[in-house]
């Protein structure tokens, strides 16, 4: 990790890698090289575990031999310890990695009769150093010779020898020691060891324990300076960087399913902003798991990873549960796409949740984490810790580019939003699961209460969860208010008989308007035809008279003809 | 194991100290009585020769004829260390009689050495 250059370690501060899981983040590359660090802490809150793991992660992942010098736990407890983080240390010792010396001071047996010195351990160590070429050594807990030795004055000179010695032969040690009264170490060890201080604490709040780790003092280097919450499981330790919750994450465009096809519609038409924070609401029993197992459905579905955190039911019981409403989700779970965590919340401190959290992410690396629900945190600690433990997920979620999936219980009779107020600002898209009681039925509404940089649909829409999946319908909103469920079918009903009988009505009167201009038509017919006749009655008339005339015309030059007379001699000569 | 028998010479010497009894016996042939101090030293520094000293001016005193001391050079076989549980130095252990016992120093105060290794009880009888 930080192994610098021969050239710049003359002035530069090397650093070991402990390779203890996050141990090496707040410490910027681990402890002191050649330097002695003293660890310390009161009973039971991991010195030795941490002092181990150094060891024996030195040993197998760094290539430095270590030497364990113990002053209470035997080879063969160490031996049993190490074991449970799933390294074999009877190999490593055969293989000459480690060399493990249980020191041991009977006082029943032993006498002091004046002037002594600690070369015996000197002897011990050096010995077990040059056997294996230790870069490493751990003295857990050295302090113990104060209990088994009188001479105050000879101890305390010798163990300054020691260090000296140590940080001469540039050996990395851990000095382990107990916390005591208002000092860091009960018999002042970091007089001694100066270089690098860490303190270990295991707290008990609520209840609840939480182991936490500060670096008191680390000479010549920055470090994170906070208390960090820190783990101990079949892994080792792992330390959780709290600091790193930096507001510089990335952003995508891209969407994914909600895996309800009529939501995706309200989030306009396409789903959840990948990587966003999604937070659902509602009381219980509005369907808020179900909601959820359909976004894991989805997701695994494209073949992507979902992670579902429950804190109330367990994978059976989900599993069983979505089977009855027509989802199947074991075969995700059988082809690991699909893991799910129940615990109980009050089994840790909220701040162990969040490393275990993020371990299990860190270590499944999944698409989609899912939460269910969150509310039930503060049972661990109280509102305002899991708010900020909650914040601390999102940002460590955002940075990943995970999409976080939140359920969020309110209780009955409170008004459903004002009761996340801390969580409400910082999620990007806020659904809202309610019920809504009445014509003697209870149903189950949902709407977009808020959906950051996208159209969403204001409707509240109807949430139906049948056998065959969930499935969000357009509520009625009548005169009374919104309708469901039955009353909505019978709205629907109503609605439908209205839509028939004005389609008939429409029907009658085009026919009525039909016949209607049958017989004007028919009225047009018999007007023209007799206006036909007229027309033919006039010209046949006009015709008659025109021939007339000009007959009588014929007749009077006729007779003027006949008579021989001019013109005006008419009628004389008859 | 480096082992040498003392009698004789009040030399503060580690290496010329001469045997008690006939090197060479068998284990059937030691007394039941006979005392066994093993003195754990880092080479030959003021505080082991001044225990070596003062340890065998008691075993002469006391022990006469009765008693072996090995001397074991921790700087030359330093594997002994740990599997004799050795911390301090100069560390005097009386493997025989039983119980073991352990003085750790370089044995200055005569009278609790004998009283340590019981050689005398507390108070004179």
């Amino acid at each position: 990790m930080t192994k610098r250059t021969a050239i710049s370690s003359s002035d530069r501060l090397v650093k070991v890698p402990t390779g203890i899981a996050g141990f090496d983040e707040i410490t910027g590359g681990g402890l002191p090289a050649g330097r002695p660090t003293l660890i310390c802490g009161s009973a039971g809150c991991g010195k030795s575990l941490m002092a181990t793991e150094f060891l024996v992660r030195g040993a197998s992942q760094y290539g430095e031999p270590g030497v364990l010098m113990t002053f209470e736990e035997t080879a063969a407890d160490i031996r049993k310890n190490v074991s449970s983080l799933g390294f074999n240390i009877a190999d490593m010792v055969a293989q000459k990695q480690l060399v493990l010396d249980h020191v041991f001071i009977n006082r029943n047996e032993i006498e002091e009769n004046g002037d002594y010195d600690l070369e015996g351990i000197f002897i011990r160590l050096a010995h077990a150093i040059d056997t294996i070429g230790a870069k490493r050594v751990v003295l857990d807990t050295i302090e113990s010779l104060f209990s088994g030795l009188n001479n105050q004055a000879i101890l305390r000179a010798e163990l300054r020898r020691l260090f000296g010695w140590l940080k001469e032969r540039k050996i990395t040690a851990i000095i382990t020691a107990e916390r005591g009264e208002g000092s860091l170490t009960r018999h002042g060890l970091e007089e001694y060891v100066s270089d690098c201080v860490v303190l270990l604490d295991h707290r008990v709040i609520g209840q609840v324990s939480t182991r936490r780790l500060r670096v008191v003092k680390y000479r010549g280097s920055t470090h994170g300076a906070n208390e960090y919450p820190f783990l101990i499981d079949t892994n080792g330790m792992s330390v959780l960087p709290l600091s790193s919750a930096a507001m510089d994450y990335k952003v995508s465009n891209l969407r994914i399913s909600t895996g309800v096809p009529e939501l995706d519609v309200m989030l306009g038409g396409k789903g959840f902003y990948r990587g966003s924070t999604v937070m659902l609401s509602g009381t219980s029993g509005t369907g808020k798991s179900s909601v959820a197992a359909c976004l894991a459905h989805a997701t695994c579905g494209r073949g992507e990873r979902c992670m579902y955190f429950s804190f109330e039911e367990s994978q059976a019981q989900i599993l069983r549960n979505m089977r009855s409403i027509g989802m199947d989700l074991a075969p995700h779970v059988e082809r690991n796409l699909l893991q799910f965590h129940a615990s109980r919340p009050t089994v840790h401190g909220l701040e162990m949740h969040l490393v275990k959290l993020h371990r299990l992410i860190d270590e499944f690396k999944p698409s989609v984490v899912i939460l269910d629900p969150v509310t039930n945190l503060s049972t661990a600690g109280n509102v305002n810790d899991s708010n900020s433990m909650l914040i601390r997920l999102i940002d460590f979620l955002r940075k990943k580019g995970v999409t976080a999936f939140f359920i969020s219980l309110t209780s009955g009779g409170r008004a459903a939003e004002a009761t996340d107020e801390g969580m409400s600002s910082i999620v990007d898209t806020w659904l809202l699961l309610s019920d809504i009681e009445s014509g003697g039925e209870r149903n189950r509404a949902m709407y977009v209460l808020k959906s950051r940089g996208m159209p969403h649909s204001n409707q509240v829409r109807e949430f139906l969860i049948t056998s065959r999946g969930v499935r969000l319908v357009p509520t009625y909103l009548g005169p009374t208010g919104v309708l469901t469920g039955s009353a909505r079918l019978i709205q629907e009903a109503k609605d439908l008989a209205v839509e028939t009988s004005v389609h008939d009505e429409l029907r009658r009167k085009e026919l009525v308007l039909d016949h209607r201009r049958q017989a004007v038509e028919a009225q047009i017919q018999a007007l023209r035809a007799g206006f036909e006749a007229e027309q033919q009655e006039f010209s046949r008339v006009v015709a008659t008279e025109r021939s007339k005339n000009t007959r009588n015309q014929a007749d009077r030059r006729a007779t003027a003809k006949s008579r021989r007379v001019g013109s005006n001699g008419n009628g004389m000569a008859h | 194991m480096k082992t040498k028998s003392a009698t004789g010479p009040k030399s503060p010497s580690l290496q010329n100290s001469a045997p008690a009894a006939t090197p060479g016996r068998t284990a059937a042939e030691i007394k039941s009585d006979e005392w066994i101090l093993r003195l754990y030293v880092a080479g030959q520094t003021p505080k082991s020769l001044a225990a070596f000293a003062n340890l065998k001016r008691i075993c002469e005193e006391h022990l006469a004829g009765r008693y072996r001391i090995e001397v074991i050079d921790l700087s030359q076989t330093p594997h002994l260390a740990q599997h004799d549980q050795i911390v301090a130095l100069p560390t005097l252990v009386r493997k025989l009689p039983e119980p073991i016992k352990r003085i750790l120093g370089d044995l200055s105060n005569l009278q609790r050495v004998l009283v340590g290794m019981e050689l005398r009880p507390l108070t004179a009888r």
